[in-house]
């Protein structure tokens, strides 16, 4: 490990006493007491069921909570194992907690994680949100197996959406990293993450936890790449519905983006010799039986995202003709120009509006932040294009069209490469 | 009385002749000196577009808003107008010196005020420059911002801020050439003032019932807006 010396004594001391363990799991926490004590449930459960002659330990970093979460990972037990398990778990279910101080990043709370694995020299380490309603011991199961039976080493969730949730990733995230890439991740945001020992020992290395403000989503979109690049053995496991409690807060579309959009741009830059010539995308193995079940109907505001949209096409063109081309530009204005009846944002300008942005971030033609607030309008005005375009539509057809949308999107790869590339 | 009017006449004369022809070959010579230094000014601004178009001078600037704000303010791209800057910074300091060379009385003196001015002209121009990128800059981000949290003016509210901004830089600017001390201050903080009574009195007195709509429009009554569910992540 590079630095170890941002662990407290407290904390080191409580991991000699643990000793080596088979499995890490990771809860990182900042006020979750209404939630948290399901999670833990759900792990000791799965622990116990599926992983009963494991050795494993809970690692807690907490964000300083004022409502009592800490103390509350620490007590919390299931009370019946009997019924759940008809049997009594082997080991006892170890736990570690500790206080980071607020302001220095959630990049802390990753970096405690993985360190702990790193030095009790787990076999598989898993990060688990402790904000889930969803969650099933199943979970711990799916993320850890891939790892510990097959030999894998990054576990990447796929979690059954309504249509309309996630429309970033569906969007921009899944289909610019499977055409770059060339892997199709399909939550390459997600917390609920396996890793090998081996990949958490190398992620724990790495000289990227001095920066404090990086966001949990870029942390976690980092990590992604980085197993990519790394050629380490990528899957996907399949964890169903995921529901976040009440009191999660809500993601914030332009930090979203600013973080998101912008850290995918920056491994880009980073892992360009990976990518650049690369073509075509192998699928990733997924684990775990698909089901479908039904998603509670969301409630979408078209009238504000189409607003929004023909508000930034217009007032925004100063901005968006150093980062466009001007056939872009004039397509973009002519379908902010369309009635609500027939607004679409075409797939195909959709693709190159991402990859002149990606282009010119890499060229930085204006300021990389603008530039990253610039984009916001647009996807809203595409997010709006594609809820009223599958407004009645089954997920399965949702599903072909974001299908045929990445391979538009690895099709037009040399379009990138072509601006990437070009003397600015 | 006759010869003394002769002999201060010859003698007047011969002392104007005198100065006449000692000033002449000053003269020449300091025609000279300006006609190399302006030569000699325009072969180096040559020769410095040459070398800063090689090393791309240009492209250290390709990330800020440098270019675009000069070209806002109709001037030249940076290797250009650092190229033009020496031609005429050259050029004015030889004809400067070559004139106070000349020994004319007081001539001396005001070249040396002039050359003890440039530093001052320099600064300002360069206040003047930061103050245009960062007004640019900032009424990018006004624009942006504006856009993304859906205000009615974006376009007006940007304006507002890089107009400020423009103004704030143009007063330091002026107070650093020393025009005006006092009245440069008073006159920014005066129409700084009276933009905002101006608003005030239009907002209040003026078109009462234009505010009240725009104010509805802002600011509408506890008519929650319709909140998305989904998450973009």
């Amino acid at each position: 490990m590079a630095e170890d010396t941002f662990l407290t004594d407290d904390f080191v001391r409580q991991l000699t006493a643990v000793g080596g363990v088979d499995i890490v799991v990771g809860l990182p926490t900042f006020n979750n007491r209404a939630t948290v004590g399901r999670v833990l449930n759900a792990i000791q459960v799965g622990l116990a069921k599926y992983f009963p002659r494991e050795r494993s330990v809970l690692i807690n970093p907490d964000g300083g909570s004022t409502d009592g979460t800490p103390e509350l990972v620490r007590t919390t037990t299931v009370e019946h194992y009997e019924t759940l398990l008809a049997a009594s778990p082997l080991r006892t279910f170890q736990r570690v907690s500790t206080v980071y101080p607020i302001g220095h990043g959630s990049g802390l709370a990753w970096r405690t994680i993985l360190a702990a694995a790193d030095l009790l020299g787990a076999k598989a380490c898993i990060s688990l949100s402790p904000d889930l309603e969803s969650i099933t011991p199943e979970w711990v199961d799916a993320l850890v197996r891939p790892i510990y039976k097959e030999k894998f080493d990054f576990v990447a969730p796929i979690y059954r959406r309504h249509k309309f949730d996630g429309l970033l990733i569906k969007n921009v995230l899944w289909p610019l990293i499977r055409a770059t890439y060339g892997s199709d991740i399909r939550e390459p945001t997600a917390t609920e993450v396996g890793l090998s020992g081996r990949l958490a020992s190398h992620l724990a290395a790495q000289d990227v936890w001095r920066q404090t403000d990086t966001s949990q989503e870029g942390l976690r979109l980092w990590m992604t790449t980085l197993a990519l690049v790394g050629n380490y053995r990528v899957c996907q496991a399949f964890l169903g519905p995921k529901t976040l409690g009440r009191n999660t807060a809500r993601h914030d579309i332009v930090a979203t983006v600013r973080q998101a959009v912008g850290e995918l741009l920056r491994c880009l830059e980073a892992h360009e010799a990976f990518w650049m010539n690369r073509s075509g995308s192998q699928p990733t193995p997924v684990f775990g039986f698909q089901y479908g079940v039904a998603v509670e109907p969301v409630r979408i505001n078209r009238a504000r995202l189409l607003q929004t949209f023909r508000t930034g096409a217009a007032e925004l063109a100063s901005v968006l003709q150093s980062i466009l081309t001007p056939t872009t530009l004039q397509q973009i204005q002519q379908v902010a120009a369309l009635d609500d009846r027939e607004f679409r944002f075409p797939d195909d300008l959709w693709v190159k509006t991402i990859y002149e942005f990606a282009a010119s971030y890499h060229h930085s033609v204006i300021n990389r932040d603008h530039l990253l607030q610039a984009l916001v309008p647009l996807y809203q005005g595409r997010v709006a294009s594609f809820v009223l375009q599958h407004y009645r539509a089954g997920a399965e057809e949702v599903e072909q069209h974001l299908e045929a949308l990445s391979r538009r999107f690895e099709e037009l790869k040399a379009y990138l490469v072509e601006g990437w590339t070009a003397k600015k | 009385m006759w010869q003394y009017i002769v002999g201060t006449l010859s003698t007047t004369l011969s002392q104007f002749f005198r100065g006449i022809m000692g000033l002449l070959p000053r003269l020449v010579a300091v025609l000279i000196i300006i006609v190399i230094g302006w030569v000699g000014a325009f072969i180096l601004q040559w020769i410095l577009k040459k070398v800063l178009a090689w090393v791309r001078f240009n492209a250290l600037f390709r990330n800020t808003s440098l270019i675009p704000t000069l070209r806002k303010a109709a001037l030249p791209p940076p290797d250009e107008l650092l190229a033009r800057l020496v031609f005429w910074g050259v050029g004015l300091g030889f004809t400067f010196l070559a004139s106070s060379s000349l020994g004319i009385f007081g001539l001396q003196e005001e070249v040396s005020k002039i050359i003890l001015f440039i530093p001052q002209l320099v600064v300002a121009l360069l206040v003047l420059l930061l103050g245009l990128l960062l007004a640019n800059f900032f009424g990018r981000a006004t624009l942006l911002a504006a856009v993304n949290a859906n205000y009615a003016s974006p376009r007006f509210l940007s304006n507002v801020v890089q107009f400020l901004i423009v103004i704030f830089a143009a007063t330091m600017a002026l107070d650093q050439l020393g025009v005006g001390h006092r009245v440069v201050l008073i006159a920014f903080s005066i129409s700084f003032g009276a933009v905002m009574l101006g608003l005030a009195i239009a907002f209040g007195l003026g078109g009462r019932d234009v505010a009240r709509r725009i104010l509805e429009r802002q600011f509408p009554e506890k008519k929650k807006e319709e909140e998305d569910e989904i998450s973009p992540l």
